[in-house]
């Protein structure tokens, strides 16, 4: 019942996506998120529209399952669309009571939308084609630079790498739970919020002693292996670029400056 | 709270077909009594306490991962059987247990517990739940209450007991999977690992089922552990009303306490009988890799000597019993 997460997801497939260095797959994420964000108009929106549907046939992750991915957003999106119609001032299109939608709103709520839709899919992209192991590999190898000033790239790398491995599991954890209260009679679904909450610390106790157990374990288990931090630590499969990545930062750079050129020559919209 | 509302849904039973229970329900009646208003039929004696009727599963549908976890099973189980659910890994058996009281519905096949059909809409799953009680692996896992006490009083007030009778049943269960008096109000989590799986237990058996269900319960526990709760669960039946199922890999364990045994491979039932019968096929069972009870091993090994025994032994005794015999 949980396993719709796509969050730290790994959809096995072959494809060119898939076998780009993490590294690559990072910074063009980046280089797309940042180009949402420059303008804002219809044909610059059109653009990166086009580039994210190119991208999703290329890397052969169908689209339903990238779209059950952006099913937890809903509701924010629900959220913010609401705020936007409502709490814009401009001209006024109907009210209700002393609350009024006006038509500056509903346009910024679309932009905001739609500029939502396209960061999640797009990260979505990312993290769908790229193990967990080789997303932290790549964050800790852009990183490098900022152990310079003494800040713990490795450890923090480490960290997020547990992180991530430990979702799907204390997902299945919470599956398995759930179930075993609900034949104690156990009852998630009726009954009013307060009651629903209260419903659900039967699944968070037991939830939070197998999580400590589990990471006491885990510490156990590395430290019985030495394990004493990145000082002086190689890797088995150390990143490298290939051919296909300077393809990949070619492309996005054509991307951006596209992006740049059909903002600076149509405008921003004015919200 | 969405993502529990979906899974109300998939529990409604939506997922076979009309055409598919309405065959079942046809050969439901050639086993059994027959009562098409179904009311009656709960209260005769003749009716088994539960049906499992070809019964299918499959997860990962619409993926091409599919895994056919259950194939086709079809049992019946009987008002204080003792039945030895037995399977590899993998071979479908906690699968199965979970649809027993609705946790799970099937792609096709149902169940009917007391003739009624559990899948069918409108029926009360909340009460199954009370009726069929379902203890999983590691059980200790479950317990989340401050003291042993009020960890019990969970599932009998989830079943709408009032606070007395809850607490008096509590008491009762606490003490017949025999936990010392002083435990009482303990947190579970000081407790050892074979007591908080009696206390686990207990907040099922709490709930008064009519079934029993454990599945592995001996999982990770000491020899000696695994002896006490074993003939703890010997012992819940003393009454013979309750019925049980025990899920294991463990022959020996089985082979001492089940009445019946059914042995799973994967998702189909390869062997229904008692345990004489099903050990009888000691080379089918090497065959899929399943061991029969050691004795039975020893036994086949004095015949190929030469000594003139009955190969069909399950238990020590049985085999002391056989070889004196044997030697005149």
């Amino acid at each position: 019942m949980l396993r719709d997460i796509t969050l730290g997801q790994y959809y096995q497939a072959e494809s060119p996506v898939h076998r780009l260095d993490p590294r690559t797959k990072l910074i063009i994420t980046f280089v797309y998120l940042i180009s949402l964000f420059i303008f804002t108009n219809p044909y610059v929106f059109t653009l990166a529209a086009v580039f994210l549907i190119l991208v999703t046939l290329l890397s052969k992750v169908p689209f339903k399952f990238i779209l059950k991915g952006l099913k937890p957003i809903g509701f924010l999106l629900l959220f913010t669309a609401i705020m936007n119609i409502f709490f814009t001032d401009g001209e006024v299109i109907f009210s209700v009571w002393k609350i009024e939608a006006t038509k500056e709103g509903l346009e910024r709520a679309v932009y905001m939308s739609v500029r939502l839709v396209f960061l999640v899919f797009g990260s979505n992209i990312m993290t769908l084609t790229t193990t967990p192991t080789r997303l932290t590999n790549a964050m800790e190898s852009l990183m490098k630079p900022l152990s310079v000033v003494k800040i713990p790239v490795h450890e923090i790398a480490m960290m997020m790498s547990i992180a991530l491995r430990f979702i799907p599991i204390l997902v299945d954890e919470t599956d398995k739970i759930m179930k075993a209260q609900l034949a104690r009679g156990a009852d998630f679904e009726s009954g009013n919020v307060i009651k629903k909450t209260k419903s659900l610390i039967p699944v968070l106790v037991p939830l939070f002693i197998s999580a400590f157990r589990r990471a006491n374990d885990l510490a156990m288990a590395m430290e019985a292996r030495c394990y004493h931090g990145g000082k002086g630590r190689t890797q088995m499969k150390p990143l490298r670029y290939a051919k296909r990545d300077v393809a990949a930062f070619l492309i996005s750079v054509v991307y951006l400056m596209a992006v740049i050129l059909i903002g600076h020559y149509t405008g921003s919209v004015k919200l | 709270m969405s993502l529990f509302k979906r899974k109300n849904n998939t529990d409604t039973g939506k997922e076979y077909g009309p055409e598919g229970s309405g065959e079942n329900r046809k050969k439901y009646p050639e086993t059994d009594t027959p009562d098409p208003d179904g009311k009656n039929s709960s209260k005769d004696p003749r009716v088994p306490l539960l049906v499992a009727d070809h019964l299918v599963y499959e997860y990962s549908r619409g993926t091409d991962h599919l895994v056919r976890a259950l194939d086709d099973v079809s049992f019946s189980i009987k008002k204080g059987e003792f039945i030895g659910l037995i399977g590899h890994t993998g071979s479908g058996k906690s699968t199965l247990v979970q649809h027993l009281n609705a946790l799970l519905s099937p792609v096709s096949g149902t169940v009917y517990f007391k003739g009624e059909d559990v899948f069918e809409k409108g029926y009360d799953r909340k009460k199954l739940r009370s009726k069929v009680g379902l203890v999983f692996q590691y059980p200790e896992h479950q317990l989340f209450e401050e003291t042993v006490f009020a960890d019990v009083c969970f599932g009998p007030k989830n079943i709408g007991m009032s606070r007395k009778q809850a607490e008096l049943t509590a008491y009762e269960t606490i003490k017949k999977v025999g936990l010392p008096d002083e435990c009482f109000y303990h947190s579970p989590f000081d407790l050892s690992g074979g007591q908080k799986r009696r206390v686990a237990i207990a907040g099922v058996l709490a709930m008064k089922p009519e079934l029993l269900v454990l599945d592995e319960p001996t999982a990770g526990l000491d020899p000696k552990g695994r002896d006490e709760i074993l003939t703890m669960i010997d012992s819940l039946r003393a009454d013979g009303e309750m019925a049980i199922v025990l899920v294991s890999h463990s022959m020996e364990d089985v082979a001492q306490y089940a009445d019946r045994i059914m042995v799973i491979e994967k998702g189909k039932k390869l062997f229904d009988g008692t345990p004489h019968e099903v050990f009888s096929h000691i080379d089918e069972l090497d065959e899929i890799g399943l061991a029969a009870p050691e004795m039975s091993y020893v036994m086949r090994e004095l015949k190929k000597a030469g000594i003139d025994v009955n190969t069909n032994v399950l238990t020590i005794p049985e085999a002391r019993d056989e070889i004196l015999k044997a030697l005149g």
